[in-house]
This record gives structure tokens, C-alpha cells and sequence, in this order.
């Protein structure tokens, strides 16, 4: 049997570094260390002399990696963003998925696959939890804007509020625009209106 | 014309502006397109994003096309470099314990005099000074490497390490770096910060080095090339309205907005008038020519640009970099430069290579307008870089 694999993961939130680093463990035979400050990265990552390096692809401290890709780099063996041949349409997954992952060179495929299949699922679940609470913020906020307008027209024109929302939504269907963009330009106004 | 979305990547930094002004003031709009400004968490997920595919375009630093045009750094799309974004605007500073070794010496920064400076620091060092930078490939390091290798400095008297601007001033505090060179604005936020001084604008090492460039997928100019056309008016005409100084305060505010740079406009307007506050006791100077968005064909992508650098990065990277000069200095498109700037009032150079360095007084050359005046284009050390010699 090959090796096991050394898999590097940087991750600066625990709980998320946690269930990477499990998931992984399921997924396949290998030692995986977590570093979580970014002090120092290139040296610690090469200290550790992995096969595969894991990072968010959102955390700005990806830029130090980059120093792993140059020949004259810290590790020993050079390292590659994951892209080249075969293995291109799974870098572009990881990629969409928020993890971009640094390869060794000469590494099989078929030992890279298992390590990105899991990756890109468990980065991609915390991806789709973080959107999803950005939506719920958004439509908490657009909920508060057009119930705001909806008081302002109901003051205004001396209507209930059923027949205010469906002004708002008349409006918007005329002009093309959503009730929320409408309902946010009457507040404005109407504020500036003072 | 129908209004097309192209989706440019950037980091927040002031030498983004043609981007953000080319949306904001409506350059891109008179086009007919809108640019869908995306800000990127780092240079590495600035060049995966166009790569990939994910935008059309970025505003990018300069040796990374060359870069991967030579093989270097794992990514090997091939991108190309339709107009230079600005010219100049990095600084180099110390941190906070070279900053009191070198007033204890008597230095006065005075952000100006690269050999005395580099005598100075020679002075003060115990080993090696660590300098961080934003990224491997990029103006700062061969800025840096040029510098130290023609002083007292020594190419071995400094050490380079990928910082990202951000975490600067936390690394200067760990001692993780002793200095840095960086763009604006983060030389004012580290001096803001109290995490150091300013030693020199990187205008004082080469007086005229292309620093961003607007970068695409070579395979997408070839397929789009109208809407190539389109950015690249958009951003040049950005470029023209902020040579005008009257604007400065208007472009501050703008990309001091939360959405782009997040800092205070004040801070902003350091790089962009050109005076800046170095050091901690609020000392100022003054710099010609700090950035350049226009001026002297500012925007012009000249191939000889392209072969300096690749030269530089030959002698870091040397036999890991794939050599074929002609092929690494035409990713540098001043082909698609003329083609589509030629037609909006740009007074473009005759020629595509010029000996770099040369420029001692601003020059009037041939142009298609005839009425190009070239800025001072110097090395410190007075050398010259002759693309034909290579």
C-alpha cells in the first residue's frame, strides 16, 4: 500500500477545521495537520512536508502559499496549484466550491481525487451556510424597508395595508424593478422629503 | 448599444482607481458596458478568478502575466496585458525597531535618496532584513531586488517574505518581517497605525514602473474583442479624468466607500496628491509623480516593459522559467493597445519598445498625434535597459 497521505489544512476557525479535518479522515488514509495562524505560513506548512495543502480560497493568507509554488521555495519538493492535465475540471469544482488546494509534484490522481471529493463537499456545505445566512439577513432587512414603505403610503393615501402592498407591487411590475427597490426608493424619498 | 455586465476582479487598493472611477463616473456606462466590480481577498484568487473564467478581466500586477507566460507559479493560462492601470505608487518601509535604530544613527527619511537610504539600513542591520510583500510576483519584489542588488544593500542583505498588506503590521509586530514595500494605501495605514515609517516612494528606485496592468485571458480578447475595445476606453478615459488635479477630492470620496477601499478619504488622498505623511510624528513629504494614471502615455502596455521584468525574474527564478523573450514581451499588447485606443484622442508612441531608463527630461516623441511628451524615465543607479540588447 502507497503511503499515507500528509493533508495540511488552514483554517483559522476551530469548529470549521474540526469537520474538515474528519471528514477527511473518513474519506481516506492520511495524517492531517490544521495550522491556524498564518504567522510564519510557508515555513509551518513546510515543516510539516504535506502532500496536499487545503486553504479557503477567501482567506487572504492564500498569497503565502504562493511562495511554495517557486522552486526556491521553503518545501523541498515543488508545488503546484491544483489544475494541470486530467485533474483540470476538479480544480475548477474546488474553485467554485471555495477551496483551492496545492498539490505536490507527482502525486497520482487517483490518491488526489478522494482528498478534493471530500474537500470540495465539506467547503462547499460551509460555503452554501454562510450564503444562506447572508440571504436570510438580506431579506430580513428588504422585509423591514417595505413594511416602512407600506406605512408611509398607507399615512399618505389613506389605505389599508393589503391595497398598499399591492400598490408597491403594481409599481414595481410597471416599472420593471422588485417591490423591495421601489419600497427602498419611497423611504429615501420620503426622507429626503423630511 | 445594449448595456453587457463584465465582471472585473481587484484588490482594494488605490491604484484600483481607473476600475472603480470607469464604473463610478460613468466612463464604462458611455461604453456600454457596466463593470460588476468584484474585490478579491488576495492576488492568488485575483488570477484563479480570471483563469478560471469566473470575471473577463482584473486589475493585476505586472510581472504576474510574465510570470506565467514563463511557467512560473503552478498557473499557466495565458493571459495578456492590454493597458498598464498605473504607473508607480508602492512604498518602502521600516518597522518600528529599524525605524528608532536608524533615527539613532541620524537618518532623517527623507524619502527621496535610494543609495542613502540602503546605507543607512546596511548600517543598523545585524543580518539579513526581512522585507514583506503582497506577492512573489510582483513590482515590489524586483523594485526591492533591483535596489539592494546596486547598494550597500547586498542581494544578500535582504530576505523577502509574501505578506499580505492587511496582516502587515501584525507581522511587523511578531517579527515576522523588519520592513515591507507595499502599495498605497497600505504605507499610510501602517504609518497611521503607529507599525512603522516610510523610507521611499518606489518612484525613487525606477521613476517610471509599470505597476498594475488591466489583464485578460488572451483566448477571451480573441473572441471579444469588442468588448475588450470597451473596457479598455472605459479605463483609459478613467485614467484621463483623474489626471486632472481638481478631481482629487471627488476620487477619494469615492473609493474611500465602504464597497471599494474602506478607508478614510484623507488617508487616500496621501497617494494621490503625492504628499505623504511618513513617520509617526506626522512628518511630511512631498513626491512628483507619486502614482501616474495618464500622463506620458501612462496607460501604453510598452513590450519592453515586460522584457525587464522577465529579465528580473530570469535572474530569481532561473531555470525554472521558460525563456523565449519575444514570446513573454507580447503579452505586454500594445498591438491591441493601438487597436483600440487609437480611434478616442490617445496619442500613442510610433514605436512598441523603448530603451527603458533613458528618459532623463520629460521628451516629446513621435506619436500618431505628434504631440507625445514621455515623462523622466530613470533607474537610480542611472543604468539603462536596452530591450534589443537581451
Amino acid at each position: 500500500m502507497a503511503k499515507t497521505l500528509t493533508i495540511v489544512v488552514v483554517e483559522e476557525d476551530r469548529d470549521r477545521a474540526i469537520a474538515i479535518v474528519d471528514a477527511l479522515k473518513d474519506a481516506c488514509a492520511c495524517e492531517v495537520f490544521v495550522i491556524g495562524n498564518a504567522s510564519g505560513l510557508a515555513r509551518k506548512i513546510a515543516a510539516h512536508a504535506p502532500d496536499i495543502v487545503l486553504i479557503d480560497i477567501d482567506n487572504p493568507t492564500r498569497d503565502m502559499m504562493e511562495e511554495l509554488t517557486l522552486a526556491s521555495g521553503p518545501l523541498e519538493r515543488p508545488v503546484a496549484m491544483f489544475v494541470s492535465g486530467a485533474a483540470g475540471g476538479l480544480a475548477q469544482t474546488a474553485i467554485e466550491a471555495g477551496v483551492s488546494a496545492y498539490v505536490v509534484d507527482g502525486l497520482a490522481p487517483a490518491r488526489i481525487k478522494p482528498v478534493m471529493d471530500t474537500a470540495i463537499a465539506r467547503f462547499a456545505m460551509v460555503r452554501q451556510m454562510r450564503n444562506e445566512l447572508a440571504e436570510t439577513r438580506r431579506a430580513l432587512e428588504e422585509r423591514k424597508v417595505i413594511d416602512r414603505a407600506k406605512g408611509l403610503l398607507m399615512k399618505a393615501k389613506g389605505i389599508d395595508e393589503d391595497a398598499a402592498y399591492a400598490l408597491l407591487r403594481k409599481t414595481a411590475m410597471d416599472q420593471g424593478r422588485r417591490v423591495a427597490d421601489v419600497a427602498e426608493a419611497l423611504v429615501t424619498a420620503s426622507g429626503l422629503l423630511g | 448599444m445594449k448595456q453587457v455586465t463584465v465582471p472585473v476582479a481587484y484588490m482594494p487598493l488605490v491604484d484600483a482607481a481607473p476600475l472603480i472611477i470607469a464604473q463610478e463616473m460613468g466612463f464604462a456606462e458611455a461604453e456600454g458596458i457596466a463593470l460588476d466590480l468584484i474585490a478579491a481577498p488576495s492576488w492568488s484568487s485575483v488570477r484563479d478568478m480570471l483563469a478560471f473564467g469566473r470575471v473577463d478581466a482584473a486589475h493585476m500586477l505586472s510581472p504576474v502575466p510574465v510570470a506565467m507566460a514563463m511557467g512560473l507559479g503552478g498557473m499557466s493560462t495565458a493571459l495578456s496585458a492590454v493597458s498598464v492601470l498605473s504607473v508607480n505608487g508602492n512604498v518602502i518601509g521600516v518597522g518600528k525597531p529599524l525605524e528608532a535604530r536608524l533615527r539613532d544613527t541620524g537618518y532623517g527619511f527623507d524619502f527621496a535618496d535610494p543609495v542613502r537610504a540602503a546605507e543607512a539600513l546596511a548600517g543598523v542591520r545585524d543580518g539579513p532584513i526581512v522585507f514583506g510583500v503582497p506577492f512573489p510576483f510582483s513590482m515590489h519584489v524586483e523594485l526591492l531586488r533591483y535596489w539592494s542588488r546596486a547598494t550597500a544593500l547586498g542581494a544578500d542583505g535582504i530576505e523577502i517574505r509574501t505578506v499580505p498588506p492587511p496582516l502587515m503590521a501584525k507581522a511587523l509586530a511578531a517579527g515576522d518581517v523588519d520592513a515591507f514595500c507595499v502599495g498605497e494605501p497600505w504605507g499610510s495605514v501602517a504609518v497611521e497605525d503607529g507599525a512603522g515609517a516610510l523610507m521611499l516612494p518606489g518612484c525613487a528606485i525606477w521613476s517610471f514602473a509599470p505597476e498594475k496592468v488591466l489583464a485578460v485571458r488572451t483566448a477571451w480578447a480573441e473572441t471579444e474583442p469588442d468588448l475588450t475595445g470597451r473596457l479598455m476606453r472605459a479605463t483609459w478615459r478613467a485614467g484621463r479624468w483623474l489626471a486632472a488635479p481638481e478631481v482629487r477630492t471627488t476620487a477619494s470620496e469615492l473609493l474611500s466607500r465602504k464597497a471599494y477601499l474602506d478607508v478614510s478619504p484623507e488617508l487616500i488622498d496621501r497617494a494621490l496628491s503625492g504628499h505623504l505623511t511618513v513617520s509617526a510624528r506626522g512628518e511630511q513629504r512631498r513626491v512628483e509623480r507619486f502614482v501616474e494614471f495618464h500622463s506620458g502615455a501612462a496607460s501604453f502596455p510598452w513590450r519592453s516593459q515586460a522584457r525587464w521584468i522577465a529579465q528580473q525574474l530570469r535572474r530569481s527564478h532561473g531555470a525554472s522559467a521558460r525563456h523565449d523573450p519575444d514570446a513573454v514581451a507580447h503579452v505586454f499588447r500594445t498591438d491591441l493597445h493601438r487597436m483600440h485606443l487609437g480611434s478616442v484622442g490617445t496619442d500613442l508612441p510610433g514605436a512598441s519598445e523603448k530603451v527603458e531608463g533613458a528618459i532623463r527630461h520629460a521628451t516629446p516623441v513621435a506619436s500618431a498625434g505628434g504631440g507625445l511628451t514621455l515623462l523622466p524615465n530613470r533607474f537610480f543607479d542611472a543604468r539603462i535597459f536596452d530591450p534589443n540588447a537581451e
